[in-house]
């Protein structure tokens, strides 16, 4: 009880610091979260204080992970900054199982840094991790979110996303009509910046492998067309500009290919792969029902979407060299929107439970169908590059909000932003460092 | 001295500017204007080629505004009730007549549901005017189809009503 008035708390204080407003609706898990602690860090430079609160930073991520209950920084006994003035009696008198301290180092009055810091185990008395990173001004967030990654793979054995990005839509009501954007933001809501906006509607972002690009579907004009944007310099090409539907990209696992739905002039949607450098298409599947949502194995090979050739939509699969596709999904009416977890185990998808948009996530291999999410209008789920967790967009007083849940259903979050309606999450790639 | 020299210099250089490339109102069109590639000549040139009229054209063969332009549909379905087929007669009698009209169909679905699989039902709303209106003579260059499955709802919020709104197609007059 008293423990989770405490992370109540700090998330207030995030819920002032970053882009989003966050707020966990609820947090329910069997495993209780480890106790941590992550030290205020300490700073040595010029400047009159720390350009970034890296302990925030840090902190932020371990208790967001859901895994982690970091303590307040008024309960702890002490507050060392090098690893030789831990003293674990400290710490573990106070039931933390695990200590971070470190510290920024400038160098001389430049733009050099040096993010230094420390992972202790209070009751092995032990050193799990030292380590120290350069870093300037501009990259000592993504140095604190990777460090947070480091400390998150060492204690849960599971590799973190904290260096991660998040692509999604908002839709703002305007004096003069609602403006769309595609916005690109740090995994934590911070950073978020529109890279494309429009009056028109703007759907379906999909990430490049190599996280360097965007897909997505633009209405401009009052058409719908696919382009791929860089999102380092900003260029896009259009790759689609069909009659009717130019729908659902999706990148293939080594970037060639793209999957998209063309409607053409009669309205059928059927799933196509295009060729990205020479522009080609080939049909996947030929159904006079409605096939979209394609989306690639992690292997390469085969190809899941949503039909709804049996009347409702479900997930079918083909193989990528095409075939006849066979049918995935049976359990209730309606599962559309298909993602494959990165490590190809289970599939994400839209359902209806009981009257109910709900994110679902299947074990391929046990084909049993666990329900994650409880809003009536859930959608859109995306894996996180670890297939720990997944992002997916519900709605809150009128407006479409973002949420996370642990893949297996035990941890879940809201985030809220301040830029209108907000939807269609879609959770990069690990970065490639 | 070299003050005023500099602005005389300057006023000048404004006023070779100005009759070099500033377009100014011609009484007569001359030669260039004719010839040119600016928006007035390009005009009259058409007038000229013997495609006159063309507003005024436009203007008497209007979409009747009148007319409705927006048709619901029932959940999960595309087809059209039957108090919408005069509606859609309305509209397909004026196509047919007036052959330089061009439509585009919208469709739309109400937010329930995945949205890429919503434009799917968007566009099959779309499709099912399509249809009636070339059974009724329409030419099929004369129809574009556009569905904007969720992404543009009529009504914001989440009733029955408001979902009911949403389900629905639109006729727009491109000229």
């Amino acid at each position: 009880m008293l423990k989770n008035f405490t992370r109540l708390l700090i998330i207030l204080i995030f819920a002032t610091t970053t882009a989003f407003a966050e707020l966990v609706i609820d947090v329910q898990g069997v495993s209780q979260p480890t106790p941590v602690a992550i030290v205020p860090f300490g700073f040595e430079g010029s400047l009159p204080g720390i350009p970034l609160d890296i302990s925030a930073v840090i902190k932020g991520d371990l208790l967001r992970s859901g895994r982690f209950a970091p303590m307040a920084e008024s309960d702890m006994l002490q507050k060392p900054t090098d690893g030789a003035d831990v003293d674990f009696d400290d710490w573990s008198v106070l039931g933390v199982e695990a200590v971070v301290v470190g510290k920024l180092m400038q160098q001389g009055g430049s733009d050099a840094y040096t993010l230094q810091f420390q992972l202790f185990d209070t009751f092995r008395r032990k050193q799990l991790i030292g380590f120290r990173m350069p870093a300037t001004r501009t990259t000592v967030r993504a140095a604190a979110h990777r460090a947070a990654d480091m400390i998150y793979e060492e204690l849960t054995g599971i590799k973190g996303v904290f260096g991660t990005k998040l692509a999604y839509i908002t839709a703002e009501q305007q004096a003069d009509g609602r403006l769309y954007s595609l916005m690109v933001s740090d995994q934590d809501g911070e950073n978020d910046r529109p890279i494309l906006e429009s009056k028109d509607p703007i759907m379906s972002p999909a990430w490049s492998p190599d996280s360097r690009q965007l897909a997505y579907v633009s209405f401009e004009g009052s058409k719908s067309s696919i382009f791929i944007q860089t999102l380092r310099s900003g260029n896009r090409f259009q790759v689609s500009n069909k009659p009717g539907i130019n729908g659902a990209p999706a990148f293939s696992p080594d970037g060639r290919k793209l999957l998209i739905t063309l409607g053409g002039i009669n309205g059928n949607p059927d799933i196509y792969v295009l060729d990205i450098a020479s522009r080609q298409t080939k049909r996947l599947t030929t159904h006079r029902a409605i096939d979209t949502e394609g989306t690639w194995s992690p292997d390469g090979q085969y190809i899941y979407f949503t039909s709804d050739r049996s009347g409702g939509p479900q997930v079918y699969r083909v193989l990528a060299s095409g075939g006849s596709p066979e049918r995935v999904t049976f359990e209730g009416s309606y599962n559309a929107r298909p993602r494959l977890s990165p490590d190809g185990t289970r599939l994400a998808v839209v359902h209806n439970d009981r009257g109910n948009y709900r994110i679902a996530v299947m074990n391929l291999e046990r084909k049993a169908l666990l329900v994650l999410s409880s809003g009536r209008q859930d959608e859109s789920p995306s894996f996180a590059p670890n297939s720990d967790i997944l992002i997916y967009a519900t709605r809150q007083g009128g407006d479409g909000v973002l949420a996370t849940v642990s893949a297996d259903g035990l941890i879940r979050q809201k985030m809220a932003s301040g830029r209108g309606d907000i939807r269609e999450p879609v959770w990069s790639p690990f970065e490639r460092f | 001295m070299s003050y005023y020299k500099m602005s005389a210099i300057a006023v000048l250089f404004v006023l070779l500017v100005g009759c070099s490339s500033t377009p100014v109102p011609d009484p007569e069109p001359t030669d260039t204007t004719y010839g040119g590639s600016d928006d007035g000549a390009y005009t009259s040139g058409i007038g000229v080629d013997g495609m006159g009229d063309g507003e005024y054209f436009d203007e008497t063969t209007k979409a009747d505004e009148t007319l409705g332009s927006v048709i619901y549909f029932d959940f999960d379905s595309s087809a059209i009730r039957t108090e919408d087929q005069d509606l859609l007669s309305a509209h397909a009698i004026q196509l047919s007549q007036n052959s330089f009209n061009n439509v585009r169909l919208e469709g739309h679905a109400d937010e329930r549901g995945s949205r890429e699989y919503n434009i799917g039902l968007g566009e099959r709303r779309a499709q099912a005017v399509r249809q009636i209106l070339m059974i009724q003579g329409v030419n099929a260059s004369q129809i574009q189809t556009v569905s904007f499955g969720e992404e543009r709802p009529e009504s914001m919020g989440e009733s029955d009503g408001d979902y009911a709104q949403n389900r629905r197609a639109e006729i727009k007059y491109t000229n």
